[in-house]
């Protein structure tokens, strides 16, 4: 069982988000990036004819609500390819792993610096898309998206699911890549398959029930466990100080 | 050796010993787990004069609240500790005592000071922290230092009176034929040595040689391929890893900041990675010794080179390290910031702090270092300069006159004190001697019987560059034979 200092934690994730804040280009696409996520299903919405059947509205609403998901697959995966190659770069790898923090605080604490924004992001998006569309979209659409249970929830319990996937193989990348951009790029591409998911919910494969929804959120928790620990084992001090090259002093 | 002060602190209770509440509890100051405490036992331990946090923790983690003391050299200070009641009975002030400790858990473990009493310790205080000198603004500071150093360093085990009371009484570090491979280049090989507490003890070498790589491995960052330390008293092995990095600080060359993070910030950052919580106070002092109380606010990335090596400095100052590894610290630094370091150094090294100082500077080395190593993927030397000089090389004299000697081979070789001589330059000689005490005497004497204006007559002192030239040059004429 491995214990973690809550100290040690608190101050990475502390640390982290000062350092988000304090980063232009973070800033504009935590602001840019849900705007982005957000105009395509509002106007979806808005676009939709009301006079269709309820179950055909009830279909599609189900691409606009499971395109917002996205966000917590695209920003956390940029972020986390950031967290250990991104360090290595500018020097600050070594002296953070001369001191008492463990590969789990270190790993956990990132990890949970790139979640927090991300999947309050999320959510922020998901409820202004619900006020939205409560306030200004057509009856009967709005009854279709507020109607449609089983796709509220899997959006709301997926969010932290897809996200968390997205950070470990994000960090998995990060730390085995050499360069930040290699790393954005492969964990952009490595963080896309959870999107499966969304995809057979979106285009019917899967019918959205409750029993599914909860299911499959299940199903993402444990491949969340799994991933995590893999990159716990992967994270080795002496090859992220010395890189796959030996140095000399 | 005693500690300065003694955190006595009794554990009462109020159950049987074969209770769920009688496991042992862990004892934390400023973060970081001391020791344990059983039921009904009292345990003593040593701490540094100034101010500290207490905290007890059970092993079911429940927890005491955080009490703040001031350690006196010289005085117990005295806290009891118990389980807090938890009557069955009163069902209801249970449920509240466990949904507020959700919350906070201040409430399982009763934590209240009792007194502070005097104690023959015989303990020099020490606290880094509050005692570090600041750096001065002179260079005099130096030479005052360096003749206030303790005596007894080179047998490895500081004995002086400012040494730093050590958590054992062994040596600081233990290096026994470790040795570090990356496939089949040698990083070192087969390094032995040990280094005192309170020492400051220089490892140099040309580049490649392995001393970076040393202090990783003596850090814990890289295991080595053999051979075994210890480190602050720790055996090194991948479990110890945290406790061992616990107790030393690394600052490597390159102090690899958080630019967009003020100077603050990074210090908070590395505190709160320590585990040390309200850490404002050291914050504030490691600042202050490194003279950068003023920049607190700045943004590191504001900061020019030197002041940044200062930030990676403080920060090494900030959890009270057993063992210091500077790696380079003067890198890149103009004089002035260097002389600055140096200070620092001096004033560590008076307070007992255990310095393994990394440097290419020879001149740097000679100025603050009690013992030497010469690391050329094998260790080639270590002592005090003073002994690898004598070991290295033979006494000489340097004779320099006012005017060339007429013929200097015939007329040194009269002299029966002299056992070899070599020209230095158009007036200058060199004399081999066994006895410089009882040669320039002698040839001062035949100096001014043949009429030679004598300017300058004296032992030659060989420096540590001529020592490390020395040990070069022998590597460099082994690997050609």
């Amino acid at each position: 069982m491995m214990s973690l200092d809550a100290t040690r934690l608190r101050a990475v994730v502390h640390k982290e988000l000062l350092d988000y804040r304090r980063k232009r280009a973070i800033v504009v696409s935590m602001v840019l990036l849900p705007i982005l996520f957000l105009v395509e299903p509002v106007v979806s919405i808005f676009v939709a004819a009301p006079s269709e059947s309820s179950s055909a509205l009830d279909s599609f609403v189900i691409l606009p609500l499971l395109y917002m998901l996205l966000i917590a697959v695209v920003m956390p995966s940029t972020l986390a390819a950031f967290t250990v190659v991104g360090e290595r770069e500018q020097g600050t790898l070594e002296p953070l792993l001369t001191t008492p923090l463990r590969e789990q605080e270190f790993i956990i604490g990132k990890g949970a610096a790139v979640m927090i924004p991300s999947v309050a992001l999320s959510y922020l998006v998901y409820g202004l898309f619900l006020l939205a569309v409560e306030l200004f979209a057509h009856p009967a659409v709005a009854t279709a998206v507020f109607h449609n249970g089983p796709i509220l929830l899997a959006l709301f319990l997926f969010a932290p699911l897809v996200a968390g996937w997205s950070v470990v193989v994000g960090m998995a990348v990060s730390v085995r890549a050499s360069e930040v951009r290699v790393a954005q790029q492969l964990g952009m591409l490595a963080s896309l398959p959870i999107t499966g998911v969304v995809l057979l919910l979106a285009i019917g494969v899967i019918h959205p029930t409750f029993p599914v929804a909860i299911a499959f959120a299940a199903g993402l928790l444990v491949i969340d466990l799994i991933t995590l620990r893999i990159v716990s084992r992967m994270f080795d001090r002496e090859r992220l100080v010395i890189g796959t090259k030996a140095t000399r002093s | 050796m005693a500690a300065t002060a003694t955190l006595s602190l009794a554990r009462r209770t109020m159950v049987s010993s074969h209770s769920v509440r009688a496991r042992t509890w862990k004892v934390e100051i400023d973060g970081s787990v001391v020791g344990s405490i059983s039921n009904q036992r009292t345990v003593e331990f040593p701490v540094k004069a100034g101010q500290h946090l207490l905290r007890v923790k059970s092993t079911r983690y429940l927890l005491s609240p955080e009490e703040s003391f001031e350690a006196v050299a010289g005085q117990v200070v005295k806290f009891s500790c118990h389980p807090r009641a938890l009557s069955p009975i009163i069902f209801t002030r249970w449920l509240i005592w466990f949904l507020a400790s959700l919350v906070k858990h201040d409430l399982w473990i009763g934590l209240e000071f009792v007194n502070t009493s005097s104690a023959d310790i015989g303990a020099t205080s020490f606290a880094v922290l509050e005692n570090i000198p600041k750096i001065p603004a002179g260079a005099s500071e130096i030479e005052s230092s360096l003749s206030a150093r303790p005596s007894g360093i080179g047998s490895g085990t500081i004995t002086g009176t400012a040494a730093r009371a050590p958590a054992n009484p062994r040596s600081a570090l233990v290096v026994s034929n470790l040795t570090k491979r990356f496939g089949e280049r040698t990083a070192f090989s087969d390094v032995s040595f040990d280094v005192g507490y309170g020492e400051v003890f220089g490892f140099l070498g040309p580049n490649g040689a392995g001393k970076t790589t040393t202090v990783r491995t003596l850090g814990t960052l890289i295991a080595p391929t053999s051979g075994s330390a210890t480190v602050a008293g720790i055996p090194l092995s991948p479990e110890n890893g945290v406790e061992i990095r616990q107790r030393i600080a690394i600052m490597p060359e390159s102090p690899g900041l958080y630019l967009r993070l003020t100077v603050t910030e990074n210090l908070e950052y590395f505190a709160g990675l320590y585990g040390l919580r309200h850490a404002t106070t050291r914050i504030n002092d490691a600042l202050e010794a490194v003279n950068l109380g003023d920049r607190a606010s700045d943004l590191c990335a504001s900061l020019s080179k030197g002041l940044r090596q200062r930030v990676g400095l403080a920060r090494t100052l900030l959890s009270d390290p057993e063992i210091m590894f500077l790696d380079e610290p003067t890198s890149g630094l103009d004089p002035v910031a260097s002389l600055e370091v140096h200070n620092l150094i001096i004033g560590l090294r008076q307070k007992g702090v255990t310095i393994f100082l990394t440097t290419h500077r020879l001149d740097e080395a000679e100025k603050l270092c009690d013992r030497v190593a010469f690391l050329n993927t094998t260790l080639r030397t270590v002592g005090r300069t003073a002994e690898l000089r004598e070991q290295l090389f033979k006494r000489s004299l340097r004779v320099k006159t006012l005017e060339p000697i007429g013929d200097p081979a015939e007329f040194f070789t009269r002299i029966l004190a002299v056992e070899d001589w070599r020209p230095d330059g158009a007036n200058t000689y060199v004399l081999t001697v066994s006895d410089p005490e009882v040669a320039a005497p002698e040839v001062t004497r035949a100096l001014v019987s043949a009429d030679v204006g004598v300017l300058f007559i004296g032992e030659a002192q060989h420096s540590l560059e001529d020592v490390y030239l020395e040990l070069i040059a022998d590597d460099a004429e082994a690997r050609r034979s």
